[in-house]
């Protein structure tokens, strides 16, 4: 069984492998003539003001939040998909609480605004 | 052992050198297409019909400095292209191109897929992050949390095809499909497939829901700050993974290596002679064809009217067709099951 996921891993290698090779080409390849100017970070002509790692919305906070519950929840929902047929009404019903609860769950996110985005 | 080893290498080549064409031409297309849709011609200088136009781009790529900017993490900056190719192109190595025509042929095919869909957006925040500019910031910001919302309504979509399946291997599902057209899963899980397709393009950040580098407001987004083959790279992630979610549209819900007139009394012998890799090709240049056409077509969302698609329209659309799906495989419903 596990030996099919040899080629898995090879690829993954050559993905790998494919990401490095262009990047050393590049360089070896392209000229090298480094300028404050043309380092300093893009700002449409400014001069950078502060620091660009500065505070940001919250609310990306709380959708990386609720997206690790529903992965979460999806990674449940596959192998179960799939013996669908077998597992009969005992299976549908567990899967039924689980998925209600977090459907309850969203729509209290959606109801206390976290889901608003403007 | 080494037979073995080098057995799948030539599987992987036999893959990865077609792939690579593909995206280089699919850039071409992309140009020519929307030109003439915008009533232009799009690039027809270089070579006949302009045809050698993306090898001219790759030279000159390939010849162009690439510049580290003076406060960005030099380290973190040079790992993020790898971490964008890496997962779009070892994506395919579950993808069927015909019946047992796949590189690796695992049980776990689709959990595989949506894996390493998922690992493509750690290049992509590692990329902003690491450039330290505002752009590349927010344009990180925005484009995990587009990505991340429509990953959960692509993995409900895909919870439906693995219901009407039963299996997680991409070649399974495929043969699951095995008829005419409409017995397809397009027919019977038609919102799926419509939240699978709009997800997919969120997915991949393209237009209309191109607002990560939507170029009018922050110049092009995370990778604002890369230049050269660093830029190259993530430019071919991204066509790559274009074309990998066009491919697998057409396994999940077109059938893929199967005829669209087979079992039909006169029509379906009369393709017979048609390979069932050029089928699941046809039908993924099809839905490659829709990205542009899409791009030439769609005004840009918002970011609140993005996010509201996402969250308050498609991923409920999906819960509520899978309730209806699980009753349905349960009472034994349906023409399809």
């Amino acid at each position: 069984m596990l030996e099919n996921y040899l080629p898995v891993l090879m690829f993954i290698i050559v993905g790998l492998v494919f990401g490095a090779l262009p990047l050393i080409a590049g360089f070896v390849l392209g000229p090298r003539r480094p300028h404050p100017e043309k380092q300093a970070p893009y700002e449409c002509g400014f001069e950078a003001f502060e620091d660009s790692r500065m505070k940001f919305d919250v609310r990306y906070y709380l959708v990386a939040l609720l997206f690790i519950l529903f992965d979460l929840e999806i990674a449940f929902l596959f192998p179960w998909a799939v013996v669908l047929e077998d597992i009969g009404l005992f299976g549908i019903a567990a899967m039924g609480l689980f998925v209600g609860l977090l459907v309850i769950g969203l729509l209290y996110e959606w109801q206390k605004g976290a889901l608003e985005w403007e | 052992m080494i037979e073995t080893l080098l057995w799948h290498s030539a599987k992987i080549w036999a893959v990865l050198i077609p792939l690579f064409v593909a995206v280089a031409y699919y850039t071409y297309v992309e140009r020519r297409v929307i030109g003439h849709m915008q009533d232009r011609r799009g690039p027809n200088r270089v070579g006949y019909r302009g045809l050698l136009q993306p090898i001219a781009d790759a030279l000159k790529l390939l010849f162009k400095e690439i510049t580290i900017p003076s406060q960005a993490n030099r380290v973190l900056f040079l790992i993020a292209p790898t971490m964008a190719i890496m997962p779009a192109l070892a994506a395919w190595a579950v993808v069927p191109f015909g019946e047992g025509l796949a590189v690796a042929d695992i049980n776990a095919g689709v959990l595989y897929i949506l894996a390493m869909t998922s690992l493509g957006i750690y290049g992509l925040l590692l990329a902003g992050w690491a450039s330290n500019s505002k752009y590349a910031l927010f344009g990180t910001m925005r484009a995990s949390a587009q990505i991340v919302s429509y990953e959960i309504a692509l993995g409900f979509a895909l919870v439906g095809v693995l219901m009407a399946a039963g299996t997680m291997n991409l070649g399974g599902i495929v043969e699951a499909q095995a008829g005419p057209f409409w017995e397809w899963f397009w027919l019977p899980l038609l919102p799926l497939f419509i939240v699978y397709w709009i997800s997919g393009v969120a997915e991949t950040n393209r237009a209309p829901f191109d607002i990560a580098e939507g170029e009018s407001e922050i110049v092009a987004g995370f990778h604002v700050e890369y230049s050269g083959m660093a830029f190259a790279i993530f430019f071919l992630a991204e066509y790559a993974n274009m074309l990998l979610i066009s491919l697998l549209a057409a396994i999940f819900f077109f059938g893929g290596w199967y005829s669209p007139f087979e079992g039909i009394p006169v029509l379906g012998p009369a393709f017979d002679w048609v390979p069932g890799t050029v089928w699941v090709l046809l039908k993924a240049a099809f839905f490659a064809f829709c990205y542009l056409w899409f791009r030439a077509t769609f005004p840009r969302y918002r970011y609140d009217q993005l996010m509201r698609l996402g969250w308050k329209v498609l991923i409920p659309v999906t819960v509520v067709w899978l309730v209806v799906l699980t009753g349905l495989i349960y009472a034994g419903i349906g023409p399809w099951f």
